[in-house]
């Protein structure tokens, strides 16, 4: 309304058919400024949604010609492939595991820092670990929980006496979660903890005023009443942002304990989706492995926004 | 902020810093002793104990990655220009494409708009490696196997990267655009000369979200390159470190030159990469 009034006392003479015209002109450009994304979105993620879909309800492993399967992959995969299930479990026990923690702690350690002095220092301190190379990184962590003696870990531990033997981290199928959570961890406090840091220092100051008018005596009764329900939106982003990268764990996993790992041990959705595509070209039945994935991820998406909404707030 | 945070010096304070120092020497140990590590000559990384830090400091590590590795078949540093090239390409490619886009949606708001941004956040949960396959045929369709474009135009479509210039564009006040397209000026022009010099802590953050994704993928140069001289340092990288101990040294000289450019871009953009994800929520 307040730019109809403005164009015409800037050009008066301007009839309504040359504003429609203008209108047009502004939306066609804005159609071709778009356009080179939504092309790459449409070529790189949408399409490749639904062709998955597509190819997994199919046989197809590139030599001979696609044949249609019904519903016969994901009845297999559910209900007749072992290997899945094992997967299926580790992936939960790591995505349950590192999903919540890596989350509560990104919060909680950007909400401590975001009081401290040096925040600076200290966000570059924590952020690093997640800016560095996973594959780079994998090397050290390798060396430092090397399986022998000459691990630094192993060595400390055996000088402490709390161990009479090197323990066989990468090699031990009981200890190769834990390891790979352990890194995991280390490495992912990440976006999750530059978005709440930079939230947090947005939150407006006379609300912790107010609040403490209202009665507010502690720092956590602050954080649950004021600071909570502030952040909202930045937790819904990193509820998401984690919940994706913790289902599909598989880089770390595949560099600390190798694939196949001692064991299945560190066998995730993803490294059995990678073997059917990648090893067997059996594509069809990968499809249907990756279209479960993203169906996992998608309804944990919608729950996390139900979870976190702020849309009945101000 | 400036009254929260003077430095409150009492019991509870003092066990707060005290904890969180002990945490951020936690967290850097792995990178200092990777450092170190590139850093100890050839007897050191042999020692029984293994010791920690290095005692005389040596740059040989480095050298040799340089020197002998370069009599391999594929020299180190072609795996490094291999990085900077595709790297470089994506990150422009990627700012250019999502700047653009989100400005649209945000600003233009021709019809539409909203469902292009709700297809956006969508995205947010699409994850590539799950959908490898069908990019990976993508890809071939497009005759990109085994060339450089494999690298460069599938990391441009980051939904996360548009979701974040829409979001911190929503600030840049309706009444300049007007007033703007007032004057006569067409979209691009505004787009260019008053929308992204406003955005420029948003695009920063591009810039160093999605040079750090790029430059430490691997996944890349794995599926779409048969061709050794194209591929990437995080795949010059895990081979040599397949190379057991007696390649320590070199391996973490080449983590350290991995490590050290995503660091460094990081400290150039940090303040501008804060101010932007403070733009990040999702009021869903």
């Amino acid at each position: 309304m307040k730019t109809a009034i403005n164009r015409r006392i800037h050009a008066p003479r301007l009839s309504a058919l040359s504003f429609r015209m203008l209108r047009y002109k502004r939306w066609l450009e804005g159609y071709i400024m778009v356009m080179p994304f939504l092309l790459l979105f449409a070529v790189f993620v949408v399409i490749p949604v639904i062709w998955g879909l597509v190819l997994s309800v199919t046989h197809y492993n590139i030599v001979q010609p696609m044949r249609f399967a019904g519903l016969s992959n994901y009845a297999e995969l559910i209900t007749n492939d072992d290997l899945f299930l094992t997967a299926f479990r580790n992936t939960v026990k790591f995505a349950i595991i590192a999903g919540p923690v890596g989350f509560m702690s990104s919060f909680l350690f950007a909400w401590v820092i975001n009081q401290l002095k040096f925040r600076n220092l200290f966000s570059l301190a924590f952020y690093a670990p997640s800016i560095v190379s996973g594959t780079a990184m994998s090397v050290i962590w390798l060396y430092l929980f090397s399986s022998d003696r000459y691990g630094m870990v192993n060595n400390l531990l055996l000088r402490l006496g709390f161990i009479r033997d090197p323990l066989l981290w990468t090699m031990d199928p009981q200890l190769i979660m834990p390891l790979i959570i352990l890194i995991t961890l280390w490495m992912s406090l990440g976006t999750g903890f530059l978005t709440n840091l930079a939230g947090l220092s947005n939150v407006n100051l006379e609300l912790y005023e107010a609040g403490a008018i209202d009665g507010i005596r502690n720092k956590f009764q602050e954080l649950w009443y004021i600071t909570y329900p502030q952040l909202k939106p930045q937790l819904l982003f990193n509820a998401i942002m984690s919940t994706v990268a913790s289902l599909n764990v598989y880089e770390i996993a595949v560099s600390v304990a190798g694939f196949p790992s001692p064991d299945y041990s560190a066998h995730t959705i993803v490294a059995h989706m990678y073997d059917y595509g990648f090893i067997r070209f059996e594509l069809g039945y990968a499809s249907s492995i990756a279209f479960l994935l993203f169906l996992m991820t998608f309804l944990l998406g919608r729950l996390f926004m139900k979870l976190f909404s702020s849309k009945d707030e101000i | 902020m400036t009254g929260r945070k003077k430095l409150k010096i009492s019991w509870g304070w003092f066990y707060t810093y005290f904890f969180m120092i002990l945490l951020v020497i936690f967290t850097a140990l792995p990178i200092v002793y990777m450092t170190a590590t590139s850093l100890k000559p050839l007897d050191e990384l042999f020692l029984y104990p293994p010791r920690y830090l290095v005692r005389r400091p040596t740059l040989k590590n480095f050298a040799e990655l340089m020197t002998t590795l370069d009599s391999q078949v594929v020299p180190f540093t072609r795996y490094l220009f291999n990085s900077i090239f595709t790297t470089a390409a994506t990150v422009a490619g990627t700012v250019a494409v999502c700047c653009l886009g989100a400005y649209a949606v945000e600003k233009v708001r021709m019809p539409g708009n909203k469902l292009i941004f709700n297809l956006v956040v969508a995205g947010l949960m699409f994850s590539p490696p799950a959908a490898q396959i069908p990019i990976y045929m993508a890809v071939s369709k497009l005759g990109m196997i085994n060339s450089y474009w494999s690298l460069i135009i599938p990391g441009m479509a980051a939904p996360m990267y548009f979701f974040l210039v829409k979001q911190f564009a929503a600030q840049i006040p309706d009444s300049m655009i007007e007033s703007a397209r007032i004057d006569g000026a067409g979209e691009f022009r505004i787009f260019a000369s008053i929308a992204m010099p406003m955005l420029k802590s948003v695009w920063s953050t591009v810039i160093v979200f999605s040079f750090i994704a790029n430059w430490n993928n691997s996944s890349g140069s794995i599926i779409y390159i048969t061709n050794q001289s194209m591929k990437t340092l995080p795949y010059a990288l895990s081979t040599i470190s397949d190379g057991g101990i007696a390649r320590a040294g070199a391996a973490a000289a080449a983590a350290v030159l991995t490590t050290f450019p995503t660091i460094i871009v990081y400290l150039l953009m940090q303040a501008r990469v804060l101010n932007t994800m403070a733009y990040a929520g999702i009021k869903g």
